[in-house]
Order: C-alpha cells, then sequence, then structure tokens
C-alpha cells in the first residue's frame, strides 16, 4: 500500500502543476497586474508611478510567463508565473497583497472553519443515514413516500432561504442564538448552533435520497434474507447488515470530502460572519488578491487529491477484497 | 417482546433527556441574559461601543491609507495637526494638536516676504509654520520601550530575540515619549517613501518644494540597500536626508514650504497623511523579521489619539482602547443653532473620550447586522434599501420620518446630504457627445433634461438624495441654494420651486443639434448611444432599464455596454467610453476639490487625472487657476458663479445628484452628530450602557413555545412511525413462532 500511496502522491505533482497553470491562466486573462494595482491602490489620486511602484514591491513587474529579456533557464525562471507558483510546492503560500502573511492567514481561519465543517458533517452523516433508513424500514409506505417528498422539498430550497429563514425564525422572532459572529473555545457554541442546524437540514434532502437507493439495491439481496431468517430484528438488519454492506458507495462520497472540510463554506461564513477560509477566498477574489486565490485553489486542489487517497485507502478497510497495488 | 420493552425503554431514556435540556434552558434563562446576547456576559453593561466593519481594512499606515472604512479606524489613533469642528456648520477647521491654525506667509523668487493680500502669480512660496502643543505623549508601545540605562529594548532585535512573537503584545514591555515637531516632518517625509507608495505623493511634490526631489533620492537609495539586504529588512532612515521644503524649526514647530499659493493644504493638514510618525516605530517596524510577522505601521498604527488599536484581527474583530497617555482634550463648549436644544452641549467642558473601548466587528452581510442593531446589540446602524420601509416613512412634506416600530424603540434618525456627487458624465472626446461645438452641447442638453435624476433618487435610492444643480455639493463653499443655485438648462424656477424643463424642449434642442425626433437630419439613421457600465449584480440591470427609458423619452436609443471592472476602467483610461455613471466623494470642503473635477489639464485620457469626462474650456482653465488660490469670500464667489454657469451650460455632465446619508441610533447612543469630514468623532460620542443593558433584556426574550409546538408536531409524527413499528415487528415475531 505505501508503494501505491508514492505513486498516487507523484500523479498528483503534475495535477497540481495544470492546476496552478490553469488558475495563472484564467485569473490573468480577467486581470492584469495593472487591474490589481488599481484595486489595491484604490480610485482616487492613482497614478502611473504608483501602480509601478505596487507591482515592483509585489514581483508583478516582471513578465507573466515567458521573458524574453532572460537568457536560458531565466527566461522561464524570472517570470511571475514561476516566482509565485514554485513555491507553493513547498507549501510557503507568501503574503497577500495586503502584506498579511498567507500562511497564517490560513492557519488562524480553519479553525472556524472546521468549527461548522464538522458538526455539520458528522451531524449530518448521522441524520441522513438514520433518516434514509428509517424511510428503507418504511419503504412502500405513506412514511416512505411523504418521506420523499419531503426530500425533494428540502432539496428544492435554495441554501440561502435556509440561512435567511434561519436566522429570522431562531436568531430573530424566537430569539434563541445570536444572528451572526464568532467567538473562540467554548463561547463559539451558540454562534455554531444555528449555521450547523441549517447545515444539517440543507443537506438532508439529497443525501438521504442517495443513501435511500443505496439501501434500497442492499435491501433485496441475499445476504439480507439470511438475517431476517436468523431472527434478526429489521433494526439490527438494517444497521448491522445493510449499512455495513452499503459503505463503499457511501465512502467514495464521504472521506473525499473529508480534507475539503478545511476549505469552509462560502455562504454560510458569510452570513453568519464566520472568518474561516470560505469568506477568505471569497474576499480574495472579489479583492482580486491573485496571491489568495492561487494559495487556497492550490490548497483545495491538495486537499481534493488527498481525499481521493484517503478514499482509496478507506475502501481497504470496509472491504477486504479491496487491495492496493 | 424483549425487543419491544427494549424500545420502550429507550422512548423514556430520550423524553428524560429532553426534560433534562428543557430544564437547562429554563434555568440558564433566569438569570435575565439574553440567549441571542453574541457578546461575553462578563461585557455587559461597560462602557463599551460596538460597531461594524464591512471589509478588512488594507491600510492602517497613514501615509497610505486613503479609504473612509480605514479612517474611521485609524482616525481615532493618529493626530494631525488640524481636525474640523465637531459640531460647527460650515465645516472649520480648528487646532487639534497644534497650538493654532497655521497662518500663511508669502515669499517672493527671492524670498522677500509679500503682503497677505499679494497676487498669486507674485508668490514663489507660501510658508506655514505650525506650532504643537508641548506634553503630548504617545500611547504605550515596544517601540518606545527603553531599559533602566535609557536604551531602547527592542531596537536592535535578533531573530532569536523574535523566536516567541507573534503579535505586538508578545513584546512586554511598552514605553512612550512626547510628541515633537520632528515626528511631522518625518511623515511627511514618508509620502515620498518608495516602500509606502502614498496616494498623495504625487500631488503633494506639486505643491511642496523639494519634495519630488526627494522622492527621487529615496527611490535611487531604495534600490541600492534593496539589492544590498537581498530578502532582508530594508530601513531607510529618513532622518538622514534633509527635505528642503519641510524643516523643525524647534522641538515643537515645524515649516512647510509650499510651491506657490496653495490653501488648501490646511484642509490636508487634517488629515491622517499628516499625522505625526516617530522615527523609533519605523525604525522598529523595519527590523529583520517584523514583515514575517505582519509587524508594521500598516497593522498596528501608533498615535497619539484618544483610542489605540488594541486588537487587530480582520478576519473577525478589530479592538479599539482608550490611549492611557490622552492628554487634557474637552468636549466643545459652542456648535450651530439647535445643538444644545438637542443635548449636543450637555457635555461641553468635559474632558474626553467617554467611551472605553469600541469593537468593531466584521460583518458583511447586511441583514444580520439590521437585525443585530434592532436587537442592541449594534449601537449605530446605516439603512440598506431591503430593511428601509421598516425604519423610514415620508411624511406629508416630504420629509423623512421613523416608523412607528422605530419610534417605539426609541431609535433616532440623523441626515445629512453628502459631500459628494454621483453623475453621468459624457466624454469629451467623443464624436458625436463631445466637444464644445454647438451640435453637441445641445444634443447633451437634450438628454440632461431627459434624465431624470429627482426620479431615479426616487426609485433607486428611496429618497436619499438630491438632484444636483452642479458639481459643488450642500455645505461647501460655492454651494447656492434656491433660485441663485438652480441650474437653468435643465429647471425652471417656478413659483419657488425648481421644475424640471419639458420634454419639448429637450425635443427642440435635440431637433437643432440634428437630431430631429431622434434620427440623424442628415443620414435619417436612429441615433444610437452607448452607455458604458462596470455593473454587476440583479439591481444594476433595472437601473440600465431606467438609462434607457429616460434616453427614449426624447426617441435617443441607448445601449448599455457591460463589462467588468478593469475593463470599464481601461476603457475610461483609453477614452474609448461614450456615456458613463461616475461619482466623487470630497477630499476636504473647497469647491477646488470639485471643480477640479473639469480641470482641462486634470484630464483622465491625456494627463491621467480625476476628469474622467476629459473637459477642456480654456475659460474653464483660467477661472479655475484663479479661482482654487483664493480665499473664501464674494470674489471667489463671483468666479465660482462664472464657472459653474459654464458647465452647467456646455453640461460636460448630467448633474445627477448628492446622497443623503441615513444613519439610525439607540437611545442610549449620545452626542451623535454627522460629520462627513472628522475622522475622530470617536471621542465625542458617550453612551448609557446601564439603559443598554436593560433595553437588550427587554427586547430579546427567549421565544420558546415555537421549539414547543416544534417538538409535539415531531412526537405526533413519530407516534405512528413507532406505532407502525411495533406492529411489523410484533407481526414478524408471530410469523417467526
Amino acid at each position: 500500500m505505501f508503494a501505491y500511496i508514492i505513486r498516487r502522491i507523484l500523479y498528483s505533482l503534475p495535477i497540481l502543476i495544470g492546476v496552478n497553470l490553469m488558475t495563472f491562466s484564467l485569473f490573468f486573462i480577467v486581470n492584469s497586474p495593472d487591474d490589481m494595482a488599481r484595486m489595491h491602490l484604490g480610485q482616487k489620486r492613482v497614478t502611473e508611478g504608483a501602480i509601478e511602484k505596487w507591482k515592483q514591491a509585489r514581483g508583478y513587474d516582471k513578465p507573466l510567463i515567458y521573458n524574453e529579456a532572460e537568457s536560458g533557464v531565466g527566461k522561464v525562471t524570472n517570470t511571475i508565473f514561476y516566482d509565485k507558483s514554485v513555491r507553493l510546492f513547498a507549501f510557503d503560500f507568501g503574503y497577500a497583497d495586503d502584506g498579511r502573511p498567507i500562511g497564517e492567514d490560513i492557519l488562524q481561519r480553519m479553525w472556524p472553519s472546521l468549527a461548522i465543517a464538522i458538526p455539520i458533517f458528522l451531524v449530518g452523516i448521522l441524520v441522513n443515514i438514520c433518516f434514509a433508513l428509517l424511510l428503507v424500514f418504511f419503504r412502500s409506505t405513506y412514511i416512505d413516500v411523504w418521506g420523499v417528498v419531503f426530500s425533494v422539498v428540502l432539496m428544492s430550497i435554495s441554501t440561502l432561504f435556509y440561512i435567511i429563514g434561519g436566522q429570522y425564525l431562531l436568531g430573530k422572532l424566537m430569539q434563541l442564538v445570536p444572528i451572526s459572529g464568532y467567538d473562540t473555545g467554548f463561547s463559539a457554541f451558540k454562534f455554531l448552533v444555528l449555521p450547523v442546524i441549517i447545515g444539517v437540514i440543507g443537506g438532508i434532502g439529497s443525501s438521504t435520497r442517495w443513501y435511500r437507493t443505496i439501501f434500497l439495491e442492499e435491501i433485496g439481496k441475499d445476504y439480507v434474507r439470511t438475517a431476517r431468517a436468523k431472527g434478526l430484528s429489521e433494526i439490527r438488519v438494517l444497521f448491522r447488515h445493510i449499512l455495513k454492506n452499503a459503505m463503499i458507495p457511501i465512502l467514495t462520497g464521504i472521506v473525499v470530502i473529508i480534507p475539503l472540510l478545511f476549505m469552509g463554506s462560502l455562504l454560510l461564513e458569510s452570513f453568519f460572519g464566520v472568518p474561516g477560509l470560505g469568506s477568505y477566498t471569497i474576499d480574495a477574489i472579489q479583492s482580486q488578491d491573485f496571491a489568495i486565490v492561487r494559495s487556497m485553489v492550490f490548497l483545495g486542489s491538495v486537499l481534493y487529491i488527498a481525499g481521493l487517497l484517503l478514499t482509496d485507502i478507506s475502501y481497504t478497510m470496509v472491504d477486504p477484497r479491496v487491495r492496493l497495488g | 417482546m424483549s425487543g419491544l420493552l427494549h424500545l420502550r425503554e429507550k422512548i423514556i431514556r430520550h423524553i428524560n433527556i429532553l426534560l433534562l435540556v428543557y430544564l437547562t434552558l429554563l434555568l440558564s434563562s433566569c438569570d435575565g441574559r439574553p440567549w441571542n446576547n453574541p457578546y461575553p456576559a462578563v461585557d455587559d453593561g461597560k462602557n463599551i461601543l460596538y460597531s461594524v466593519f464591512l471589509q478588512r481594512p488594507k491600510h492602517l499606515d497613514p501615509a497610505r491609507s486613503y479609504s473612509e472604512e480605514e479612517y474611521v479606524i485609524h482616525g481615532q489613533v493618529y493626530e494631525p495637526p488640524l481636525q474640523y469642528h465637531y459640531l460647527k456648520r460650515p465645516y472649520q477647521l480648528e487646532p487639534l494638536t497644534a497650538v493654532s491654525i497655521p497662518v500663511p506667509v508669502y515669499q517672493d523668487k527671492v524670498g522677500h516676504v509679500l503682503p497677505d493680500n499679494a497676487e498669486p502669480d507674485q508668490i514663489a512660496y507660501t510658508l506655514y509654520d505650525i506650532h504643537i502643543k508641548p506634553g503630548i505623549l504617545y500611547q504605550p508601545h515596544p517601540a518606545f520601550a527603553r531599559n533602566k540605562a535609557g536604551e531602547f529594548v527592542y531596537q536592535s532585535l535578533t531573530e532569536s530575540d523574535l523566536e516567541h512573537v507573534k503579535i505586538l503584545s508578545d513584546f512586554k514591555n511598552r514605553g512612550t515619549r512626547e510628541l515633537i515637531a520632528r515626528d511631522y516632518v518625518y511623515e511627511i517625509k514618508r509620502l515620498a517613501h518608495p516602500g509606502v507608495n502614498s496616494p498623495i505623493f504625487s500631488l503633494m511634490a506639486d505643491y511642496i518644494d523639494g519634495l519630488k526631489e526627494y522622492g527621487d533620492l529615496l527611490k535611487k537609495r531604495y534600490q541600492e540597500k534593496k539589492k544590498a539586504a537581498g530578502d532582508g529588512a530594508v530601513y531607510l532612515d529618513l532622518e538622514r536626508y534633509p527635505l528642503s521644503g519641510v524643516k523643525v524649526v524647534d522641538r515643537y514647530t515645524y515649516q512647510i514650504r509650499i510651491k506657490g499659493k496653495y490653501p488648501q493644504i490646511l484642509y490636508w493638514l487634517a488629515m491622517p497623511f499628516f499625522a505625526p510618525v516617530a522615527p523609533e516605530v519605523d525604525r522598529f517596524y523595519s527590523q529583520n523579521g517584523m514583515k514575517e510577522r505582519n509587524l508594521n505601521l500598516d497593522w498596528y498604527p501608533v498615535g497619539t489619539g484618544a483610542y489605540m488599536l488594541e486588537e487587530n484581527n480582520p478576519n473577525r474583530r478589530m479592538v479599539l482602547e482608550k490611549n492611557p497617555n490622552f492628554r487634557a482634550d474637552y468636549y466643545p463648549s459652542s456648535g450651530e443653532a439647535g445643538d444644545r436644544q438637542a443635548g449636543l452641549l450637555d457635555d461641553a467642558g468635559k474632558r474626553m473620550p467617554f467611551i472605553d473601548k469600541v469593537i468593531y466587528i466584521l460583518e458583511k452581510e447586511s441583514i444580520p447586522y439590521w437585525n443585530k442593531f434592532l436587537q442592541g446589540y449594534y449601537d449605530a446602524s446605516g439603512i440598506s434599501s431591503d430593511s428601509f420601509d421598516q425604519a423610514i416613512q415620508f411624511v406629508g412634506s416630504g420629509e423623512a420620518s421613523l416608523t412607528e416600530e422605530m419610534k417605539k424603540k426609541q431609535i433616532k434618525l440623523l441626515t445629512a446630504v453628502e459631500t459628494s456627487i454621483f453623475y453621468m458624465g459624457f466624454n469629451m472626446l467623443d464624436k458625436v457627445v463631445g466637444g464644445q461645438n454647438e451640435r453637441a452641447r445641445k444634443l447633451r442638453q437634450a438628454i440632461s433634461i431627459a434624465v431624470d435624476y429627482d426620479d431615479y433618487i426616487s426609485i433607486f435610492r428611496n429618497g436619499r438624495g438630491i438632484a444636483s444643480q452642479g458639481p459643488i455639493p450642500p455645505g461647501i463653499f460655492g454651494y447656492l441654494e434656491g433660485k441663485k443655485g438652480h441650474n437653468p438648462v435643465t429647471y425652471k424656477w417656478e413659483n419657488g420651486k425648481l421644475k424640471r424643463r419639458s420634454l419639448a424642449e429637450a425635443r427642440r434642442l435635440l431637433a437643432e443639434a440634428g437630431y430631429p425626433d431622434g434620427r440623424d437630419a442628415k443620414t435619417g439613421k436612429p441615433l444610437l448611444l452607448h452607455f458604458d457600465s462596470a455593473g454587476s449584480g440583479p439591481g444594476e440591470k433595472a437601473v440600465w432599464d431606467w438609462y434607457k427609458k429616460q434616453f427614449s423619452k426624447i426617441d435617443i436609443q441607448l445601449e448599455v455596454r457591460n463589462t467588468d471592472y478593469n475593463r470599464f476602467r481601461s476603457k475610461m483610461r483609453d477614452g474609448n467610453a461614450q456615456i458613463f455613471s461616475w461619482g466623487w466623494n470630497a477630499d476636504y470642503p473647497d469647491p477646488e476639490n470639485f471643480l477640479f473635477l473639469l480641470y482641462g489639464p486634470n484630464g483622465k485620457v491625456k494627463h491621467h487625472g480625476e476628469n474622467a469626462a476629459n473637459y477642456d474650456n480654456p475659460e474653464f482653465n483660467k477661472l479655475f487657476e484663479k479661482m482654487k488660490n483664493m480665499d473664501n469670500g464674494s470674489d471667489r464667489q463671483k468666479l465660482i458663479d462664472q464657472m459653474v454657469a459654464i458647465v452647467r451650460y456646455e453640461a460636460p455632465w448630467i448633474w445627477g445628484f448628492h446622497p443623503k446619508k441615513f444613519v439610525l441610533y439607540h437611545s442610549w447612543y449620545l452626542n451623535a452628530k454627522l460629520n462627513l469630514m472628522a475622522q475622530n468623532s470617536l471621542k465625542y460620542k458617550k453612551l448609557d450602557p446601564g439603559k443598554r443593558l436593560a433595553k437588550r433584556r427587554a427586547w430579546n426574550k427567549p421565544v420558546l413555545w415555537p421549539v414547543w409546538l416544534m417538538l409535539l408536531v415531531l412526537i405526533l409524527i413519530i407516534i405512528p412511525a413507532v406505532i407502525a413499528y411495533m406492529k411489523k415487528e410484533r407481526r414478524s415475531m408471530n410469523m417467526r413462532a
């Protein structure tokens, strides 16, 4: 398995270079370094001299990807792309346009993102699986039918509606939790209740339908009939046998997103004033801070690759027939 | 059967847990503290002001920062020599750290002093001697910390000294020192520092003697040092490089020498660009390892103001605390008419600041901000379009007043016309709408009549604004009210009121311009104009449709050329836009700061200036050059009137509107008065924390019955499922038996 992991990590290098190149191209098709400087310097009294100084200070005064003026390797290395990309592979994210170290920002903002994402993830899995198993247990009854209708309704509603509705109902009308905000340590609890509830409810519809389909596929199989014939209760059949055998498709969907939990939720973080990585990325896009955008895309790619690798590894744990080699 | 018993036990256990949760909630609500209070209990009743910031500030360095949002924070920390009187209107300068308002001394080319009434073209230099008050101390800061031997503790740090330092408070020792004239001179020198990249360097280089050359010198030295330092920190000791136009006269006096006459410099002296920066602070932040830890002047400002920035976490919150070294500064004892009745002079002569701590919280969305304001968790708030109808109603006379809901909460409203203008500009370099020929002028005049900004204000700004009659907003010298101030090209003065000229007049002008019924008289083709925009978001489409509708009133077709912001700016720079909307917010309350937007040598395309319409009229330019250096008075007013008349007639802009600011504040927030110029107004504000605490408790009692109702509904849904389950289990057991 170790060789497999090493091989997968090596495979990921060209992918990351490709992602970097694409991010770079897409960003600089839309924004030139001059545009970035103007955006950063504001709207009033911006002179060409000030723009030049801004670019020089941040290394944006070089050619984008190919430096004609240089010779040899310098043609490639003395460019914005090389300068800004190579360090990423050592996880040196450099500085944001406002001078703040990006790595430090990521470390600081990762925790609020996780504080929301982990409870949503765990509670969500529990609720969704239980709800899906409940529907399967009552399959072909009115509970199943209305459960599916309920799921479709939940799926059809925009997350934004859940957020604004939740803030209005629980925060404003019932006054049970703060409408928005964030704090550290145990004080964070009261701020997390509402976004977590909304995050969980927002995910019930689609996940329940997905799990229900998986479980229904399993329920007709021979081992289930055998389990029932042994005299096991339906609850035990569902939770001990069907759930265990349905783990591969479930893990495919779940494990891959575990590393991405770090990246936070764009909408929830913005509306609840949670200083996580989701809102960090959105702010960077709005302020055309390429250094942050590039770092976040790179980090997202790395985490996604890590998620896929973890998924593969997790298969070996739930299904002894799977071998990585 | 044992399975069923087991299930029943489980259900009972769950009901017990629910009861326990209920009792816990009940007990926790007994102390009367609202559950939705976002602040820690220890802060209840404390003299803390809660406010918001919508975006993380980019700069807090006084030489770099040039945005209202940033001034809100560091305007309380830094003290330039002058400030605006908090209460008096029109806006008046008064000394802050200066002993008095500096008086200009005019000199000719050889240095002879000229009389005060000397003609501007005779004046080669103007000298301003600025005397600062002795005894003003800086906030406590590690840069000033000294050991018993009197040596600086943190001015020669090594990497190992910084090993455990992450934030500024990791430096345990702090010190202070007296503010001296040298610090002001140092900051003016910083405007030319290539590493600082001050936005006003180019402007000031035109006026402060020797600043341009100083910038060139520093650039050279900076590059040399940068080369030598490699990846290390670069420090330029500006005290080693004298600046000819700015010098220290004595410990408490410095002198600025201005080229020619530039009375507006006094307004700049009330802005943070001219606030003091102690050289040792610059040296402290320029040490190796500081940048990596984000320890710099852009992040941790150091000043003599009423407050100091104790926490700078723009990801979440920024905290200002009372500066313990702040000098004795007293609330003004005079204001404008009505201030006494409004209670704004109740604290006259009392020592400021009144508030102990200010917490600015990152609140990006307007809905949570508004709702938290209504719950009493923010002390003041603006009004977004979403909540406007909830807060404001217009009474018969057209006056804005608060709705009953707001009055019930004793919320108060402040309004003021902003010293800003939003206008629609014609690119004067454009072949169709530009130029100073009669055809183009009549076309622009016709469009100016058709585009009804009163309607715009009513539809898109909830009535928050007034239609502009010219480039100068109310509150600025040169603005005239009533009949004298109306724009005769687009309005008539009838029965003591403004009345927009009719569309028939617009059509007549259009026909005279060669476009009868909106068609080119020569070719017969319909007149198609282009509006260049960088709009985004759903609201923008409605605005574009409105613009199209205005143009179609006189049969002109308007095409919107929307693009992203960068492309739009590029079009403007290259002169490729035809019609556009633009705005300007005053730097200082002087007509020069608005009329320069139409000054030819300030054109955007040719001179990269702020004249976005590229308007260039020699007569206007000549008048501007004369007017800009004059003192306010009837002579200046005459010139301004002439200039305004020229641009109204030429119509390079459709004058647009001056926005009106609406601010709501709670009854416990005292001494609130809108001052659109002052950046240090926090020290005047006062709170009644006891009243706030009581109101918060009264307004935020948790409403629990819906929770129980929801639980009941849930139980009612679950019961049939449980019964069905039990039946199913019983059936399968029977079958097995």
